[in-house]
């Protein structure tokens, strides 16, 4: 786990640099926007090249155990938690847990429900997601209660389209822009904002399964690239570098629009695992 | 674009030559401070170290001890925007040249910037190696107790890049950019929703 852990911090996944590459390609020579853009790719290979944090803040971490119960899981969430010790007396994570009662840091990236470890019971090869998600793009998710009066959001997709726009006009710079948006339509409180940061873990070339959230995913896109924000909230013409929407089931009563933010710099890769938990795969 | 070299501490004359736009590339002593130490300095404190005309960098590094010694092994800026609060205070009284972040500031800080003579640097969010490089010298380290991305590093910096973003004439790109995607995302609510294959 320390191995899969330390490459999150300081290997940013393929998909993400090419969809950077190609925002750089797009912007406007000598603009304020390419130049950001390219110190972005100078400091992105520099981190995978020296094996160090591509961002300082190395964000908390997330983990996602899928497979069959047993052993292994035991195993792996404590080979997570040393990993994260280590990889944090290393320099590779941030300090970056803080007890809220005391305001004391606790040096070592452990807390009270830190980190984050999810099971999933899963009939099948277990397999391990990791994400480590920033604080500054982690303030900029939010949740919308539709109907919502201010934004003429209704109960629909169209209401879906204002709540995420507006989400984005709301962070600006704020979250790292360009940015990917992860979205749940529906859910509760508390499952969307779960289900709408596992989007993020989608590949950005991937394609959704349902015709409907495509095609949302590409208008919603194609539309905050218009809106000029730009690289880090400076202008231009790449805000975001992509959509990846969701949906769960809602009570009657119900709907609710979540957006978890992520910066550019989106860590995050999913691995299979042998019977013994080694990694056998990276997906 | 042109690139105007700049050290920091920076002299009144550079300060009041700056416009947002600019690119700038900095060197000389700069200081981290983000939430804590901005409460600690606006709440009366007194500063560990003079800091007229030095550059106030948001920013909670990733710092670990080689042989006795401070390594900065990652730099990049944090959000500015919650330093608001403290910021227009501290500028006040404390007389920094400039303040570097990422994102941006609002009005109250706007206005202490024109009124004591400061400008905002915007550098990039997320650049963590790339700034970390330009970093050349660990100085010091001040109020170590709020711990590690808290405390008060003062550091020597070759060729940091950075754009201004707020000047100490009032105006405010960010201001700008907030204006005018408004008004994009009017024009994108007066549209709707279909779906295409």
């Amino acid at each position: 786990m320390y191995d899969l852990i330390r490459k999150t911090s300081t290997v940013l996944p393929e998909d993400v640099v090419l969809a950077v590459k190609k925002a750089l390609a797009r912007e406007g020579s000598g603009s304020i926007a390419k130049t950001t853009l390219d110190i972005i790719l100078k400091s992105i290979a520099l981190s995978s090249q020296k094996s160090l944090p591509i961002c300082q803040d190395t964000g908390t971490v997330l983990a996602i155990i899928e497979g069959r119960p047993g052993k292994l899981v035991f195993h792996l969430e404590k080979q997570i938690i040393n990993g994260i010790k280590k990889l944090t007396n290393e320099g590779i994570l941030r300090q970056n847990c803080v007890c809220p009662l005391t305001e004391k840091n606790t040096l070592n990236n452990t807390g009270m429900h830190v980190p984050q470890i999810h099971f999933e019971p899963v009939n099948g090869p277990t397999r391990i997601s990791i994400m480590l998600k920033g604080g500054g793009s982690e303030n900029m998710s939010t949740q919308y209660s539709l109907p919502h009066s201010k934004l003429q959001a209704g109960r629909d997709m169209e209401g879906v389209r204002r709540c995420v726009l507006d989400a984005v006009f709301q962070a600006q710079g704020k979250g790292c822009a360009p940015g990917i948006l992860g979205v749940c339509i529906g859910g509760d409180r508390a499952s969307g904002y779960f289900i709408a940061k596992k989007q993020l873990f989608r590949k950005l070339n991937d394609k959704n399964p349902s015709p409907l959230l495509a095609s949302l995913e590409r208008t919603i896109l194609k539309e905050a690239n218009e809106m000029g924000i730009g690289p880090m909230g400076l202008g231009g013409k790449t805000t975001l570098l992509g959509v990846k929407i969701g949906y769960a089931g809602r009570h009657p009563a119900c709907y609710f629009v979540t957006v978890s933010y992520s910066c550019w710099a989106t860590r995050r890769y999913v691995v299979e695992l042998t019977e013994k938990g080694d990694i056998k795969k990276w997906i | 674009m042109d690139i105007k070299h700049i050290t920091s501490p920076l002299q009144h004359n550079v300060i009041k030559g700056l416009a947002v736009g600019d690119m700038v590339s900095i060197s000389g002593r700069i200081v981290t401070g983000r939430d804590q130490i901005h409460k600690y300095l606006a709440s009366g404190n007194k500063s560990p170290i003079d800091l007229s005309g030095l550059v106030i960098y948001h920013c909670g590094p990733v710092v670990i001890k080689e042989k006795g010694r401070w390594k900065i092994t990652a730099a990049g800026p944090t959000t500015s925007m919650r330093e608001e609060p403290y910021q227009a205070e501290i500028i006040s009284k404390l007389r920094p040249g400039a303040i570097m972040g990422k994102g941006g500031m609002g009005d109250k800080t706007r206005k202490a910037l024109s009124e004591c003579g400061g400008v905002y640097f915007h550098a990039v969010g997320g650049a963590a190696q790339y700034l970390a490089e330009c970093i050349v010298k660990v100085e010091g380290v001040y109020l170590e107790e709020f711990g590690q991305p808290e405390s008060m590093w003062v550091l020597t910096v070759k060729d940091l890049p950075a754009l201004v973003t707020m000047d100490a004439h009032g105006n405010s790109l960010h201001d700008h950019i907030l204006n005018d995607s408004s008004k994009r995302l009017e024009e994108l609510f007066s549209q709707r929703f279909n779906v295409k294959k």
